[in-house]
């Protein structure tokens, strides 16, 4: 340590005295190098709405509404917006805004752009499959019909990128990628937007370069002159490459190395709940689970065996033990941040190993029963860890739980095909709003996609109905109001155990400073190295 | 000769071909790739039709069929990950793993043998001593751990050398890159080449020691000696020469290795080679990817030890007069 400190003590003082006048030049023109455990799978902004890939693309992209630091949404391209009756918008797009390769931002790149956001290879178009028409009043004027009264249009509209009209027909790229046509498409790996940063150069898993947007439209708060992205798999390295200064940035720092972050002078960790909330699903739709030794009957379908599941876990010593503290206990799955969000429904009721044994004699299985509990172990933050500690917590109350642990490659083709009698899952809404959270996960799956990520089939008609009318209803109190009952319902019949909202766990040199949001989406407009 | 490497390469094909039906029926155990193709507002049924139009509901054996017809007329398929053809995938990483690979050989190799045979002259020697302990230390330590170690120490403490990446690479044409040429690309090279090197010269170097050893027992060595000749070339010509052919064919594999298990090495300092593709390809289910990089593997395997065996012709002349004699027979 000693040594490293004099060897650093030594090189400054020779850098210093051997090229004083680029020093200085050196503190201003700041050179930005982030790294992410793994690279975004396309530029192409409607290629795949995952978050990391989307969160990267923000650098270049823009949508016509965007969101701030505190997830809350502001005008982007476009201006200002009304609303002319229930299904009626008028966006004002902002003037002299360019692309980067200097072509001008009109009406007809965001009709385009939604056009080629709906086509059928690409990712994002179950978020715009609330608009209806799209038409072009002016140049800088566009009317958006929605197919119903749309509360969530502008959080749908905040992942929806506008891409330039006339370089994605010239570059042949006026569809998104699709594999199945067995060939590249240029906006994979070029980009034009109208964002804070243009790609300079891209090799895709090893370096993507970045360099500011000299006719960006708003005033930069950032003080990068170019930024370097490199994915580091290895966790280890990535930590390694902070510490040794060879990065500025990393995220995710697994949480066993946050200490080592933090107690070096040069690094900080940057930590805040995340949006997700990680919870266990259970199938409580068969006759008979798939994967327990209970014969001829689900125990899964009585409340009470997935309330005595909630009542053996100890989310307290979770957080503690496996967390390193840096969790966030979850009475609900809906993370605080999550429009609709309340303490009262955030509130998680107390460990209570002899309540729970109770539940369980009560519902019949005084012995407790075996079941196969199917969990990631590369998806969330430490989740094969949690379902152990979980297994071993609820082997006090009685049931047996064998850990099923595969990659997410392999869990998510498994838990979608329902063939699961128990799960861990997390969940962040795409919206930011809990709509999401009833129609997706808690939804009975019908074939408009609704419950597709309900994996155990959870169902309950007043959900259902109330979920409806959360999506159409404008008046934002009321609109609170039903999601409060919604999930007050979803709480009283444990439909999930909810276990914590997971933590953002980010390192930085001590020089940076950054806009962690609670999506874990990195932007890079706000960076400052000082 | 020539018939035995046409020989060889006939083989060659078989190979392959089993190679493909093994790495393509396995890549089917490590998961749907669907579910990492399409984010998670796509629909049950756009993931079910993007899945009947990859052709991944078919029999394996359809699948299979396709795909090595595909191979046979030069498609090796795009990959689901990056949306890119593999063969060009295959074009950019390649450079990068030789030139790791090759250097590694060159280091197991330069610095194994002197040692090993160091250690087997002059067994009593402190130095020899020294080779066998640390040489236990390097056939025992995982690569990914000596990896780290490295990292610790010349990254994050001395800040010497970089812990991830090329550095910058100088492109000679043909979309060849190499870091041999800056100096921020050798000093990239340093940390993984000996860490891939390392069990391997280790390996060697206990190899060279043993055969030497048996080969200093042998009369003609003593004849040699007894004849005045000087010891450096008893030892390097006449006695090392006689270790040659064990030593070519552990080398030749190990070589293979080297090319085809530089995953480890890789991922830990992520070195854009094919095995980090390989890696991030296995984590996806990106199956043309997987497919593609195992055969070009059983290719490299299947070449090496050609040559190794045409070397063992050089090296032994026993060999060349016996190949003659039966050929003529």
């Amino acid at each position: 340590m000693n040594f490293s400190r004099l060897k650093r003590t030594f090189r400054s003082a020779v850098a210093a005295a051997a090229m004083g006048v680029i020093a200085a030049g050196v503190a201003s023109a700041a050179d930005f190098k982030w790294s992410f455990s793994g690279d975004a799978q396309t530029l192409d902004p409607h290629g795949l709405a995952e978050i990391f890939t989307l969160g990267f693309q923000s650098n270049i992209y823009e949508p016509l509404v965007r969101r701030n630091s505190e997830l809350a949404l502001e005008p982007a391209l476009a201006v200002s917006w009304e609303q002319k009756d229930d299904v009626t918008w008028v966006f004002k797009l902002r003037q002299d805004v360019k692309f980067q390769n200097g072509n001008p931002f009109t009406a007809d790149d965001v009709l385009f752009s939604h056009q080629r956001a709906s086509s059928p290879s690409s990712d994002v178009k179950a978020k715009l499959r609330s608009i209806q028409t799209m038409t072009k009043l002016d140049d800088h004027t566009v009317e958006i019909k929605t197919n119903g009264p749309s509360p969530t249009l502008l959080d749908e509209l905040s992942d929806f990128f506008i891409m330039d009209k006339e370089w994605s027909e010239a570059n042949n790229s006026a569809e998104p990628a699709d594999v199945r046509k067995g060939a590249e498409n240029f906006a994979t790996r070029h980009a034009n937007g109208t964002g804070p940063f243009a790609v300079e150069s891209r090799q895709p898993d090893v370096e993507t370069v970045f360099v500011p947007n000299k006719d960006w439209w708003d005033t930069p708060e950032h003080n990068i002159t170019r930024a370097v992205f490199t994915p580091i798999g290895s966790d280890a390295t990535r930590v390694a490459a902070l510490l040794s200064g060879e990065v500025e940035m990393i995220f995710p720092v697994p949480l066993q190395d946050a200490a080592r972050v933090e107690a070096n002078p040069d690094t900080k960790m940057l930590r805040a709940p995340e949006l997700r909330v990680i919870y266990f699903g259970f199938d409580t739709w068969r006759d008979e689970l798939q994967y327990s030794s209970v014969k001829g009957k689900n125990p899964f379908k009585d409340k009470r065996v997935r309330e005595a599941v909630f009542y053996a876990i100890d989310e307290d010593a979770i957080v503690e033990k496996i967390m390193e503290g840096a969790a966030r206990p979850a009475g609900v799955i809906m993370g605080q941040g999550v429009n609709g969000y309340t303490d009262e429904l955030g509130a998680r009721a107390k460990f209570d190993l002899d309540k729970s044994k109770k539940l369980l004699a009560d519902a019949g299985y005084p012995d407790g029963f075996e079941v196969t509990l199917d969990c990631p172990n590369d998806r969330y933050v430490n989740d094969e860890e949690i379902c152990l500690a979980a297994a071993g917590m609820l082997a006090r109350a009685g049931i047996k739980v064998n850990v099923n642990a595969m990659t997410k490659t392999k869990y998510f083709g498994k838990v979608l095909d329902r063939d699961t009698s128990m799960y861990l899952m997390g969940w962040t809404p795409p919206t930011y709003d809990a709509h999401n959270i009833l129609f997706d996960a808690l939804g009975t799956p019908q074939d408009n996609g609704q419950g597709k990520w309900n994996m155990g089939n959870y169902s309950n008609p007043a959900v259902d109905e109330l979920q409806k009318k959360i999506a159409v209803t404008v008046d934002l109190d009321k609109r609170r109001q039903l999601i409060a009952e919604a999930f007050q319902i979803v709480k009283d019949d444990m439909a999930v155990v909810p276990l914590h909202q997971q933590p953002l766990s980010w390192g930085a040199r001590s020089n940076i400073s950054l806009v962690q949001r609670a999506d874990d989406r990195f932007e890079m407009r706000w960076v400052k190295v000082n | 000769m020539l018939a035995f490497v046409i020989q060889r390469l006939f083989q060659a094909v078989i190979v392959v071909v089993a190679v493909g039906l093994i790495a393509f029926t396995l890549s089917h155990y490590v998961g749907d790739p669907i579910n990492n193709m399409v984010g998670q507002d796509a629909t049950i049924e756009d993931r079910a039709a993007l899945r009947e139009e990859l052709g991944l509901n078919d029999p394996v054996p359809i699948q299979f069929g396709r795909y090595i017809l595909n191979v046979f007329e030069g498609q090796l398929g795009i990959s689901y990950r990056l949306g890119r053809p593999v063969s060009e995938l295959f074009a950019e990483r390649l450079p990068a793993t030789l030139e790791l690979s090759l250097l590694s050989a060159i280091l197991a190799l330069g610095v194994g043998i002197p040692m090993g045979v160091i250690a087997a002259v002059y067994p009593r020697l402190a130095t020899s001593r020294i080779f066998m302990t640390v040489s236990l230390f390097g056939i025992s330590l995982p690569p990914f751990f000596v990896g780290i170690l490295l990292i610790v120490v010349f990254s994050v403490s001395l800040q010497w050398l970089p812990s991830y990446g090329r550095g910058t690479v100088v492109d000679l044409g043909g979309g060849w890159t190499t870091g041999l040429l800056t100096i921020s690309g050798l000093k990239a090279l340093i940390l993984p080449s000996i860490t891939l090197a390392l069990f391997q010269m280790t390996l060697i170097m206990r190899l060279v020691r043993s055969q030497m050893a048996q080969v200093l027992r042998t009369d003609y060595i003593k004849f040699a000696h007894a004849r005045g000749l000087k010891p450096r070339i008893v030892n390097f010509r006449h006695a090392l020469k006689n270790t040659l052919v064990p030593i070519i064919t552990v080398t030749a594999l190990q070589l293979g290795s080297i090319i085809a298990f530089a995953i480890i090495t890789e991922t830990v300092f992520q070195w854009p080679g094919m095995g980090l593709l390989f890696i991030q390809a296995v984590q996806f289910a990106d199956v043309p990817v997987m497919a593609a990089y195992l055969m070009l593997v059983s290719v490299f395997f299947v070449l090496i030890n050609l040559i190794s065996d045409l070397l063992y012709f050089a090296v032994d002349p026993r060999l060349r007069s016996e190949f003659e004699r039966r050929r003529s027979a």
